[in-house]
């Protein structure tokens, strides 16, 4: 699989404490991935290294074989490269919704017509499209949310990094947010880099890493992740519910073949377990 | 309450002056009001008045919203007015020890008023029908030869857009944390002004400090954006000088001529 960002022993730290200690890794180009971990586990940081928005003390970041160096380097990775925020507020520059999402568009200097086009497919994507002559303070913050991603891809990126957008958000918010960032990468096929410390948005990825005080813990995909229930406990992260009810059967006992992430397939699981052992 | 406070309120819409270009509102409200200080009789003081009734009326907007915008203003006015009724000159038509009322403080206070009614409701009109963003870019683009002077006309409009941004995100954080406050305990309503201004405290310091975390934030989320100043950076609206425009301005060209006659005219009934 090509790599679009590749990490290589990268090390960072603000002052004295290495907040990044010696990570290499992979992002997949056209995959999403997640990447997970505590607070203070050094995940935002990692983010701002991917678009160049901090530079590492040691080792080289790459994006799409672009290591920045210059300015146009910076700048040319970071259109590449798009990175959502973890406050919908604080990243909408405009009074009204369309004017936002044209913002990145036309600091590229694209000419005002295909803006326009842009703005307009962008907004149907995210499904905002009926919002476009709103005060973005009267939004919801998933909706806010949504066009703050909505401003990221109209500069059409080939990546785009999500640092904990649905942090902040309720339930209703944050399944908008994760199934926008699903259609995206589906459809579009941008590479998704997702981060977050919920368990149940990771299980979604087609990768996941895991990221423990500045290293990476574990990383595959979500299946071989989350079958390490043990080591994940001692670094006290959760599994998903569904896993974690079935690591719990079977420390009972109950015999499964399957590791099920996602509720639906537990109770498919359950289900024929108790049909298998009626019988 | 606190969200109550209008601040340069935009009601969407299709009328002619919605769509009129908002650097040609802009210049033809300057020179309006400019003009507005300049008349000194009543004849064309009450051609300007319907002139911008007129404009009320084009606008399609609710009268009652003119009359909420102009509500901030009521206690000036009638301060004005009071002062004027009893500085006049001349005769007394009433009189009170040192307080007397003159015809001449009657016809100043009237005018005055008048005065500031019309310009009240012309730049209620302007920032009705205008909305924020356009309104900063007509300015941006009406300042550039300010350039020449060194003066950095995109920041500045950066600037007010932002801060037109957060100024509904800012208020509700000040409602927020005054009853965070309040719910500790804090008396922000009684006592002396000294004692509500001191209990202020507590709540513009949280304020300021969440303002900086938000205007870094906001800087890094533009970076992310490639945001790299004014060069280089196109604009998805493009203004243009239309008909309708062309129109407006004759229109208002002659409106202008008018009240320059008026004045002329009626030279001798000049308020002083």
């Amino acid at each position: 699989m090509e790599s679009f960002i590749s990490i290589k022993n990268v090390s960072f730290s603000y002052g004295k404490a290495a907040v990044i200690d010696n990570i290499s890794l992979e992002i997949e180009k056209g995959k999403f991935t997640a990447l997970l971990g505590h607070n203070g586990c050094g995940k935002s940081t990692m983010a701002k290294l991917f678009n160049a928005l901090l530079l590492p003390d040691e080792g080289t970041v790459s994006v799409d074989g672009i290591i920045p160096e210059t300015e146009d380097d910076i700048y040319e990775i970071r259109r590449k490269v798009g990175l959502v925020l973890q406050n919908p507020d604080n990243q909408l520059v405009a009074t009204i919704v369309e004017e936002d999402v044209a913002f990145g568009c036309e600091n590229l200097g694209i000419n005002p017509k295909e803006i326009r086009e842009r703005v307009d497919n962008v907004l149907k994507a995210v499904n905002m499209y009926e919002y476009r002559k709103h005060a973005p303070h009267k939004l919801s913050g998933g909706q806010k949310q949504r066009v703050a991603i909505a401003g990221i891809i109209a500069m059409k990126p080939e990546c785009i990094v999500l640092d904990e957008p649905t942090a902040m958000l309720d339930p209703e918010g944050r399944k908008e947010v994760t199934d926008t960032v699903r259609f995206l990468n589906k459809e579009y096929g941008i590479t998704a880099v997702l981060i977050t410390h919920y368990m149940d948005e990771a299980v979604l990825a087609d990768k996941v890493i895991v990221m423990d005080k500045g290293k990476i813990l574990t990383q595959g995909t979500p299946d071989e992740v989350f079958s390490q229930a043990e080591l994940l406990k001692k670094h006290s992260l959760d599994i998903p519910q569904s896993a974690q009810l079935v690591h719990m059967l079977r420390k009972n006992g109950i015999k499964t073949d399957t590791l099920p992430l996602k509720p639906d397939e537990c109770i498919d699981l359950i289900k024929k377990y108790i049909k298998t052992s009626e019988q | 309450m606190i969200r109550d406070i209008t601040l340069g309120q935009f009601f969407p819409g299709t009328s002619l002056i919605h769509r009129t270009d908002p650097r040609v509102k802009i210049v033809l409200v300057t020179a309006y009001i400019i003009f507005l200080f300049v008349t000194g009789n009543f004849v064309s003081l009450g051609f300007m008045l319907a002139v911008v009734l007129f404009g009320v009326v084009m606008t399609g907007i609710p009268v009652k919203m003119y009359f909420k915008g102009m509500k901030p203003v009521i206690m000036i006015l009638l301060f004005t007015s009071v002062l004027n009724i009893f500085y006049g000159k001349g005769e007394a038509v009433w009189q009170w020890h040192f307080l007397k009322i003159t015809w001449n403080g009657i016809s100043n206070a009237a005018f005055v008023s008048v005065r500031i009614i019309a310009l009240i409701l012309i730049s209620c009109i302007l920032t009705y029908t205008t909305s924020p963003t356009d309104l900063t870019d007509a300015l941006e683009r009406l300042m550039k030869p300010l350039k020449v002077f060194h003066i950095k006309v995109h920041e500045i409009a950066m600037m007010m857009t932002i801060a037109l941004r957060f100024i509904p995100t800012l208020l509700e954080e000040t409602e927020k944390i005054t009853n965070a406050q309040k719910s500790r305990g804090a008396d922000m309503e009684n006592g002396s002004l000294m004692k509500r201004l001191k209990a202020m405290i507590p709540v513009l310091v949280p304020l300021f400090v969440s303002s900086f975390n938000r205007a870094y934030e906001l800087a890094v989320a533009m970076e992310c954006r490639c945001y790299r100043g004014g060069n280089g950076r196109t604009r998805m609206k493009v203004l243009k000088i239309g008909i309708t425009d062309i129109g407006i301005i004759i229109f208002s060209v002659f409106v202008l001529i008018g009240v320059i006659i008026c004045n002329l005219m009626f030279s001798e009934m000049i308020v002083k």
